[in-house]
């Protein structure tokens, strides 16, 4: 049982929980996940960890409530509890230890982006960061990053920092060069547009991906993803990968398997039908 | 005392069973169990062979003449507690050994007629001492306080901390799943195995002492040097989690799942009773499950009972070839499961959306027998046909999960992923034990819980001298 400590609303639909879970902030390394099992009957949740702190004893995890598994995740209080979370899992970010990193968030993926700078300050690499969202009450962790180097932050609608795209930040970055590596965490359509950007100029891309998930050690093969001529499971051999190398149109796809079934449960949860329930 | 001759004329009786036209429609279980009655009866049948060879052939070398005679006697107890020291999961074995391989095959009743139907005895004294409190593992030695790391609370693991306990020492457990149980909970199908059994089982050992830490993945949340340091031996009982695909065209097209992520979503998750429980699983109306052993039979029933109007074996060998228990292939026929023997699978079609559509298969023939001495099949030229089917479920296998051995390259593997032991189940390492699929590759329950009690023992005498 892990005690939710804090929670804070992050933007609209983002929440950041502080939970309890000693080991994982004791060990975990930017890049790694955690499986998150809310109660009983609720789904196991992939979830990157965004932070954490030893001396406490907890790892805070920033949750899009999208259907009903995240909504009810999110819905919990502190001194409430999580079942259980298992991790850390994955594979550590591949950081450089020197140079200039350019960090590109998108949405939630920002809060991704978060622990791989921080993990690239510490190595000794230089770190910029481009971050966005719709308009100005969806970006998120601009002041954690800001404390980690620059930040360039866009809005869809301007209504805060640059106009546009985080993608049309990134292009003007790389335009200007001194870019060693690009770490982008984000919508699907995001990375693989940064992975276009960096490809023609040869600039090593990373990205995380977030295919459904189990198990989360390799058991069921439900993460595949393919990458270059290889098929790999995110949850063992990721979950980030080159970005030059990922089938993006793939893991687009397989995205969206139960995307009849989360429309479903969605529309139960709001209503409270019975259908099941016999 | 009845004669010889009158228990020879006892013919073997048959297990009642849910029919099969209900049990296609519910995930309970299939086999009911015998009544007392028929029990006795059975257990009558036993001539009590001045020779045994029912116990040669059970890979835990259970003491199966005295349990019978025991129960033949109208001695339940009697029956379970010489079954409880011999055996700590027997209302699991009951219910999945494949003992028409093991003990009965080798039962001197079976040279003429039917064998002593030992697995329904098993399960029936198993079932009566699932009721009684006080029947826990048996005598335990004293305290020894040496503490024993055990990862996996699969059926080695679990036979393993049983024993472990028993010896005295002090076992926990690591489970990476959030319940314990390993295969015998993602795996096997409420239908074949109740979870409650399960529940029962581990709960017994709980009692007994052993610690059960669930969620933690050995490999991150520990490396197996950290463990070393911290426990005075090791048993590696994590499995054979890595499941194979079949490597052709189409195996990412929605709705191609490996049995480990189908079974894991129904079994575990109860995506069978979504939306109440929040995991789905896609129930295809039809469904090609590619493999023939117990998994791909538990997969292609569970499609069944999740609704398929058509579900479909395909196999690359013939019926006579299938791995999978007696009983479950014959469960599977009568719940109107198709077979396609000496079919391969070459390529899973998708529709525009990329959705399956239908799996393209080749005939096959027997060929020479390859290294399994197993005729290998080889495809008919010019046989290609497609299976009609919108879900394709791949039970071709599994492999060692690399997860944990790989944050101990010290620890030696064969060319296949899988932990190398000497006979007492001691790995390279001192202290290092490994069992069950990690060792041998995708095996049975039986066999892991024979060597989770070969390596038990190994770590006592272990203990001892050191």
């Amino acid at each position: 049982m892990h005690e939710i400590i804090a929670k804070a609303r992050l933007s609209p639909n983002v929440t950041r929980i502080e939970a309890r879970a000693p080991r994982i902030a004791e060990i975990r390394q930017p890049g790694q996940f955690v499986i998150v099992h809310r109660a009983e009957e609720a789904e196991r949740i992939p979830l990157t960890i965004a932070d954490g702190d030893p001396a406490r004893g907890t790892i805070s995890l920033v949750i899009q409530a999208v259907g009903k598994s995240t909504r009810e995740l999110v819905a919990l209080e502190p001194g409430q509890f999580i079942q259980s979370i298992a991790g850390p899992l994955g594979r550590p970010t591949d950081l450089i230890s020197s140079g200039k990193a350019l960090c590109v968030g998108g949405g939630v993926g920002t809060a991704v982006i978060h622990p791989i700078a921080q993990g690239l300050r510490r190595a000794g690499a230089s770190v910029v960061s481009i971050i966005g969202g719709r308009a100005r009450e969806w970006v998120i962790f601009e002041e954690e990053l800001r404390r980690l180097g620059e930040v360039i932050v866009c809005t869809d609608d301007g209504s805060y920092g640059r106009k546009g795209f985080v993608t049309d930040a990134a292009r003007d970055c790389l335009a200007v060069g001194g870019i060693d590596v690009v770490y982008a965490v984000g919508p699907v359509p995001m990375m693989r547009a940064v992975a276009a950007l960096t490809r023609p100029l040869k600039v090593r891309t990373i990205v995380s991906l977030n295919p459904v998930m189990v198990d989360g050690t390799g058991m069921c093969g439900g993460c595949r993803v393919g990458v270059g001529e290889e098929v790999k499971f995110a949850c063992v051999d990721g979950p980030e990968f080159d970005g030059h190398a990922v089938d993006f149109e793939l893991l687009m796809d397989r995205l969206s398997t139960y995307r009849a079934q989360e429309q479903e449960a969605n529309t139960c949860s709001e209503s409270g039908c019975r259908i099941g329930l016999g | 005392m009845i004669s010889t001759k009158e228990r020879l004329q006892i013919a073997r009786q048959a297990m009642p069973e849910q029919s099969a036209s209900l049990r296609q429609l519910n995930f309970n279980e299939v086999n009911l169990g015998l009544t007392e009655k028929l029990a006795l009866l059975e257990a009558q049948r036993c001539l009590d062979c001045k020779d045994p060879k029912c116990m040669a052939g059970c890979p835990v070398l259970v003491d199966i003449p005295r349990f019978i005679l025991k129960l033949a006697e109208g001695d339940v107890a009697g029956a379970a507690r010489s079954m409880l020291s011999d055996n700590a999961l027997p209302a699991i074995t009951g219910r999945v050994c494949p003992q028409e391989t093991q003990c009965e095959i080798v039962c001197v009743r079976a040279k003429k007629g039917d064998p002593v139907a030992i697995g329904y005895l098993e399960r029936f004294v198993a079932d009566w001492a699932r009721g009684q409190s006080g029947l826990g593992l048996g005598d335990r030695a004293p305290a020894s306080g040496r503490k024993v790391a055990v990862i996996g609370s699969g059926p080695a693991g679990l036979t393993a901390a049983g024993e472990l306990v028993k010896f005295g020492h002090e076992v926990t457990v690591y489970e990476a799943l959030h319940k314990p149980g390993g295969v015998l909970v993602y795996g096997i199908p409420e239908f074949r195995l109740p979870k409650k059994i399960v529940v029962e089982e581990v709960e017994r050992l709980r009692q007994a002492g052993v610690k059960i830490e669930c969620n933690v993945v050995i490999g991150r949340a520990y490396t197996l040097p950290e463990l070393r340091a911290r426990f005075d031996a090791v048993f590696i009982a994590n499995g054979a989690g890595l499941p194979v695909f079949m490597n052709v065209p189409g195996e990412n097209l929605k709705g191609v799942y490996s049995a480990n992520e189908y079974l894991t979503r129904v079994n575990l998750m109860a995506a069978y009773r979504f939306p109440r429980s929040d995991t789905p699983v896609l129930s295809g109306k039809r469904v090609a499950v590619v493999g023939g052993g117990n998994v791909a039979m538990d997969a292609v029933r569970t499609a069944r009972r999740l609704g398929a109007e058509r579900a479909v074996i395909v196999y690359r060998r013939g019926k006579a070839e299938l791995p999978a228990r007696a009983e479950e292939i014959h469960h599977a026929e009568n719940e109107g499961i198709e077979f396609e023997f000496l079919v391969a699978p070459i390529e899973v079609l998708g529709d525009e959306k990329k959705w399956v559509r239908g799996l393209r298969c080749q005939r096959m023939q027997l060929g020479e027998p390859d290294a399994s001495g197993r005729r290998r099949p080889v495809p008919v030229p010019g046989s290609e046909f497609v299976v009609d089917c919108n879900t394709v479920i791949v039970a071709i296998g599994a492999r060692a999960n690399p997860l944990l051995t790989a944050t101990c390259p010290e620890l030696k593997l064969n060319k296949w992923g899988n932990i190398e032991v000497d006979p007492n189940g001691m790995t390279n390492l001192p202290g290092v034990f490994a069992g069950g699929d990690i060792v041998r590759g995708a095996a049975t329950v039986i066999l892991a819980m024979g060597d989770g009690k070969t390596a038990a023992r190994a770590i006592d005498r272990y203990l001892k001298q050191s």
